[in-house]
């Protein structure tokens, strides 16, 4: 099953890192950890007219988190706070009921769907999105 | 004739159908949690089928019965680590134990008491701490750790003075394998006057201990690592020490007498056993030390120091092709206990695990709830492999097999 979620499209968004690093400035910030393995994800945010216009992490996490990340950094451009919260709840829909996987501009988030079948792991995967919408609406 | 490890594997049926099935399960896993014997199973389950009652209430048949083996549970596992009955509190688990030992010790202390709690501890053995030193106004000391993960017992006269009361460490470390050298802690804590509480739940699982010769004051372990039930813990108490105590909780069983005006305690061990106790699981627990004491330790000991030497060897040489390994902790031959832990530069110890479970391997990663550790070694985490008597060659080579080609696809 392992084959699985190490498969190439999660592999290649992890190397690639999209959005590593900090944004000077950040309107907002925010960090969280995973206190089952100590992990941890810092984000930054920028906005304009009340859309992300850029997104940048820190991550000391597994393979899943940091590709959950890169991805994370391009499908939230252009997002607002709800549609940020609607992508959030449609990845975890998808791992808790087998809901379909997220749709418009968090479809990439389907690569993550062999993750469903390893609940431990669904947190590592989520851990980005609940770092940006933290530093989005606040703790 | 030399120890059979296929022979110890029968005994637990997990494992045994496992291999049977052609699937053999090459559990690593046994810091956290050991797997269970069907003699222990067996117990546990005749208690429930034959012997279910409340405890120390009833004069019914059964209640007698029920406390009598709830008791008898008691003296086997008195007996185990070299105790009386009468100074062994069952608890939920080691967590728990620890937790009635600050609750109860702690309402002795007061605003500027130190207690000593290590770096290397598991957090059962300092959040407690913590909490108490908030409640209390007390203040912690930290023994740090060596670069190899061991207690840096030569910080400890230092740090242990006249304002010390209790010195709270592990007896061997769920990360880096390292034994306490007890005897120091001892001798520093008499000097200052205090008392020492030893988290000895990686221990006792590799057969008795004497801690009537031991010299601690406290000692607190947990069942489902000795191959017993979960739901089970042990604080021991010297008896006088115990008698001194006021209780941690209130509510049934440890009362002497209740009044509308105040309650007077029951003696120890009751007074620090509130509500119906677990007694199935004190009768599992029972069976577990009579199964560990029934192997030959010698053998066991000299089976599990080949295994973890054979482990370390193979991260070395995997280390060796590939230069991404570090093994933390003393190295074999050192008195260390077989829990290897170890850092594959550039991969996470769950995406380790997890590729290795997909090979029937049982590991941990992570922190090990050792958070403070992985701070002083410079680590985010680790993937650890710990090893019980029913382990043999195969499940290490499948370990260093399957890590092999993890570090092929990770990197």
């Amino acid at each position: 099953m392992s084959e699985d979620l190490y498969q190439t499209t999660i592999v290649d968004f992890a190397r690639a890192a999209h959005g590593a690093g900090k944004i000077e400035n950040a309107h907002a910030s925010a960090t969280v950890d995973n206190p089952l393995c100590g992990d941890r994800v810092s984000v930054d945010l920028a906005f304009e007219s009340g859309r992300i216009s850029a997104l940048a992490h820190r991550v000391r996490g597994c393979l899943l988190c940091q590709a959950s990340a890169s991805a994370l950094a391009t499908a939230a451009l252009g997002a607002n706070v709800e549609e940020l919260r609607a992508g959030d709840a449609a990845l975890t829909a998808m791992f808790k009921t087998g809901a379909p996987a997220p749709s418009g501009r968090f479809a990439a988030f389907g690569a993550f769907q062999p993750v469903t079948g390893h609940r431990s792991r669904h947190d590592c995967v989520r851990l980005p999105f609940a770092a940006a919408l933290k530093a989005a609406t606040g703790p | 004739m030399s120890f059979d490890p296929a022979k110890v594997r029968r005994d637990f049926p997990l494992l045994a159908e496992a291999e049977v099935a052609g699937k053999r399960i090459h559990y690593l896993d046994n810091a956290a949690t050991a797997q269970v014997p069907e003699v222990v199973i067996e117990a546990v389950a005749t208690q429930d089928r034959r012997l279910r009652a409340n405890v120390a209430r009833g004069v019914y048949r059964l209640a007698e019965e029920a406390t009598a083996a709830y008791e008898a549970a008691r003296e086997e596992v008195a007996a185990y680590v070299g105790a009386q009955a009468g100074e062994i509190v069952f608890t939920a688990n080691c967590t728990a134990a620890i937790n009635v030992a600050a609750l109860a010790f702690g309402q002795t202390l007061s605003a500027g008491d130190r207690v000593i709690v290590g770096e290397l501890d598991h957090h059962s053995n300092i959040v407690p701490w913590q909490l108490l030193a908030e409640r209390r106004g007390i203040a912690l000391d930290w023994l740090p750790v060596t670069p190899e993960g061991a207690y840096d017992l030569a910080r400890l006269g230092a740090l242990a003075g006249s304002k010390t009361r209790l010195i709270a460490l592990s007896h061997g470390s769920n990360v880096t394998g390292a034994r306490l050298d007890v005897g120091a802690v001892v001798a520093a804590a008499r000097r200052a006057g205090a008392k020492v509480l030893l988290d000895g739940a990686q221990i006792v699982p590799h057969g008795p201990i004497d801690l009537a010769k031991l010299g601690v004051d406290f000692y607190a372990f947990s069942g489902h690592k000795m191959f017993g039930p979960t739901g089970i813990g042990v604080l021991w108490g010297r008896r006088e020490i115990l008698e001194s105590l006021p209780p941690a909780f209130g509510g049934g069983g440890m009362i002497g007498r209740v009044e509308k005006s105040g309650t007077s305690w029951a003696p120890p061990p009751a007074r620090f056993e509130a509500g119906t106790p677990p007694v199935a699981q004190a009768v599992g627990l029972a069976a577990a030390a009579n199964w560990i004491g029934e192997l030959d330790h010698g053998a066991v000991a000299r089976h599990l120091e080949r295994l973890t030497e054979r482990l370390i060897d193979g991260l070395q040489i995997i280390d060796r092709q590939r230069r991404v390994l570090r093994v933390v902790g003393p190295p074999p031959g050192h008195g260390r206990l077989p829990v290897v832990s170890f850092e594959v530069k550039g991969a996470h110890p769950h995406d380790i695990c997890q590729m290795l479970a997909a090979e029937n391997v049982c590991l941990r990663g992570g922190h090990h709830c050792a958070q403070p550790l992985m701070d002083a070694l410079g680590l985010a985490g680790t993937t650890r492999a710990s090893l019980a008597p029913y382990n043999d060659e195969d499940d290490v080579d499948a370990l260093l097999e399957g890590l092999e080609r993890a570090i092929g696809r990770l990197l």
